[in-house]
C-alpha cells in the first residue's frame, strides 16, 4: 500500500494528485516500524499493555515507560517516536488538568481525545510543523464508564472496544476480534493483552521485550495504575503457556 | 526601569496612586486553626465557619483539606484565597500521580512550597490572606511534620502551633499540656479543650469543629461534628488557673 510521493510529500502544505498527505502518511509509517501497543476495553474497565522492545541489556528494567498517566482515571500507551508521545501526553496533562480547574470535574475521555485529536491535527497544517509520529490509545474511566479511543497523526480518533498500534497491529486485531470483549474481566484481559503480544512478537526477528501493563477499573477505584507486579507476573506467566499450548497443537 | 515587567512594560507592585487595590480586605474570613504533635503523628483543628465580617454565614466550610496521602493543611483568614491554595497543592499532588516515578511530595517539601508562594505574593503586595498549619507524616524520614506559614511569609515548625486568636487563647493550653509521649486520644482531647475555650471566647467561632490526623497509617480528617458547650463557660479560666501559672 505504500507509494512514493515523489514531488508531493516534501511538506504538509502540499497535496497529491490523488488527495494524500504524504507527510501525514509517513508518520503514520514511523507509528507502524515502533512495537505493538494494544488495548482492550472490557466490562470492568480497560486494559493497555505495549511490548517494549528492549534495544540493550544495559537498559534497567522500567525505564523509558511505554505507558503513562494523564490524570487519575486516564492513562496513554503509545506506539511510535517516543519523545513525540510524551510532548503529546504533557500536552493531555495540561488538558485535564485545565478543565479541571474550570468545570471542577475530571475530564471525560471523550473529551480528552477530541481535543488532542485536534491539537494533532493542527500540526498537520503548516510547512514549519511537522505532524507527530505517534499515535495514542487513551483509556479512561469516567461517568460513561470505561472508554478506549485511538489517535493517530493525522488527527483522526476513534472509539474503540480493542485497538492495536505499532508493528504487529494486524496480527493482534485478528486476535481481539476472536474475544467476547463486553463479557471479559479485567483480571482476564490482562492475561489476553500478554497472550496476544506475545504471539505478535517475532522471537526471531526481533530482540527480546519487556511489556507494560496497566490498567484503569473497579478493582483500581476507577484510577490508572501500572498492574500490580504479583498479578503482572501471574498474567505472563499464563500468557506464556496459553501461547506454548497453541503452539504445540 | 526598576519594578517593570519587561515583556508587558506595566509595573509588577502597587504605584502611588494605583487605583487597583488586591486582597487587603479579606471578605469571607475563618478562624482560628490548632495544630499539635502527638507521639506517632500530628493532628489539626479548625471550625467549620466562614465568617461575612461579624455575620457567621457560611456554617459548614471546610477549612481543613486533605492533600495527598501524607499532608493535611488548615487555613484561616480569606477563604476563597484558600481553596486557591488547595486547588493549586491538589493539581501538584495529582502531578505526582501522574509521573509515577515512586517520589511523592513529602509534608515539608508542601511547606517550603507554600512559603515561597506566599512570601513572593506579599512581595508583590498582592498577598493571599491565609495563615495556614501544615501537618503531615513524612515517609522517607519517618518523622512526623507540623508547620506554620503566614501571610508575610513567615515559616516555622513546632510541637504546637496556632493562628490567630488560637495564639492568645489556644497556645498557652496546648503548651501546658503537651509533652513528648502524648498519645492520640490525649491530643485529641487537648485539643477539643482549646477549642471550646475559643468558642466561648472568640467571637467569630462555632461550635462546629474538623479535626484531621495524620500518622503513618494515613490521612483521617472528621466530618464535621458538635463539641458539647454546656455548662463549659469557665473552661478557660479554670485551665489557666493552677499553682504553676499563679506561682510565676
Amino acid at each position: 500500500m505504500s507509494s512514493i510521493g515523489t514531488g508531493y510529500d516534501l511538506s504538509c502544505t502540499t497535496f497529491s494528485p490523488d488527495g494524500r498527505v504524504f507527510q501525514v502518511e509517513y508518520a503514520t509509517k514511523a507509528v507502524d516500524n515502533s512495537g505493538t501497543a494494544i488495548g482492550l476495553r472490557v466490562r470492568d474497565g480497560v486494559v493497555l499493555g505495549v511490548e517494549k522492545l528492549i534495544l540493550s541489556k544495559m537498559l534497567v528494567e522500567g525505564s523509558n515507560r511505554r505507558v503513562l498517566t494523564v490524570d487519575e482515571n486516564i492513562g496513554v500507551a503509545f506506539a511510535g517516536l517516543s519523545a513525540d508521545a510524551r510532548m503529546l501526553v504533557k500536552r493531555c496533562r495540561t488538558e485535564a488538568s485545565g478543565y479541571r480547574d474550570f468545570y471542577g470535574s475530571p475530564i471525560p475521555t471523550h473529551v480528552l481525545s477530541d481535543r488532542i485529536s485536534g491539537y494533532v491535527q493542527a500540526h498537520t497544517l503548516y510547512a514549519h510543523l511537522r505532524p507527530f509520529g505517534c499515535a495514542l490509545l487513551i483509556a479512561g474511566y469516567d461517568a460513561k464508564g470505561p472508554q478506549l479511543f485511538a489517535v493517530e497523526p493525522s488527527g483522526l480518533s476513534w472509539g474503540f472496544y480493542g485497538c492495536a498500534i505499532g508493528k504487529g497491529k494486524q496480527a493482534c486485531k485478528t486476535e481481539i476480534e476472536k474475544l467476547r470483549l463486553s463479557a471479559m474481566t479485567c483480571r482476564e484481559a490482562i492475561v489476553e493483552v500478554a497472550r496476544i503480544i506475545q504471539l505478535a512478537h517475532d522471537d526471531s526477528k526481533e530482540k527480546t521485550y519487556e511489556l507494560d501493563l496497566s490498567w484503569v477499573c473497579d478493582e483500581s477505584n476507577h484510577m490508572h495504575q501500572a498492574v500490580p507486579a504479583a498479578l503482572k507476573a501471574e498474567a505472563i506467566a499464563k500468557a506464556k503457556q496459553a501461547v506454548e499450548e497453541a503452539m504445540g497443537e | 526601569m526598576q519594578g517593570t515587567d519587561l515583556l508587558l512594560q506595566r509595573p509588577v507592585c502597587a504605584q502611588p496612586g494605583d487605583r487597583r487595590t488586591r486582597t487587603t480586605d479579606p471578605i469571607v474570613t475563618g478562624t482560628t486553626v490548632l495544630g499539635l504533635k502527638f507521639n506517632g503523628g500530628v493532628m489539626l483543628a479548625a471550625d467549620t465557619l466562614g465568617s461575612y465580617g461579624s455575620l457567621a454565614r457560611f456554617m459548614f466550610m471546610e477549612r481543613i483539606k486533605k492533600i495527598g496521602n501524607h499532608t493535611v493543611i488548615g487555613g484561616s483568614g480569606e477563604m476563597s484565597d484558600f481553596q486557591h491554595i488547595t486547588k493549586t497543592l491538589e493539581g501538584l499532588v495529582r502531578e505526582d500521580y501522574c509521573i509515577d516515578d515512586g517520589f511523592v511530595l513529602t509534608p515539608k517539601e508542601m511547606f517550603s512550597y507554600l512559603n515561597r508562594v506566599l512570601y513572593n505574593r506579599r512581595s508583590r503586595f498582592d498577598p493571599l490572606w491565609n495563615d495556614i498549619v501544615v501537618i503531615g507524616w513524612d515517609h522517607t524520614k519517618q518523622s512526623s511534620f507540623l508547620g506554620l506559614l503566614d501571610k508575610v511569609g513567615t515559616a516555622y515548625e513546632d510541637n504546637y502551633v496556632a493562628t490567630g486568636y488560637g495564639n492568645y487563647m489556644s497556645l498557652p493550653l496546648l503548651r501546658a499540656g503537651w509533652r513528648p509521649d502524648l498519645t492520640k486520644e490525649e491530643a485529641r482531647a487537648l485539643l477539643e479543650k482549646a477549642m471550646v475555650v475559643l468558642f466561648f471566647r472568640d467571637a467569630r467561632t462555632i461550635n462546629r469543629i474538623q479535626i484531621g490526623t495524620v500518622t503513618a497509617s494515613g490521612v483521617e480528617v472528621t466530618a464535621p461534628f458538635e463539641l458539647d458547650t454546656t455548662g463549659q463557660w469557665n473552661s478557660g479560666e479554670n485551665a489557666i488557673r493552677d499553682d504553676e501559672f499563679n506561682n510565676s
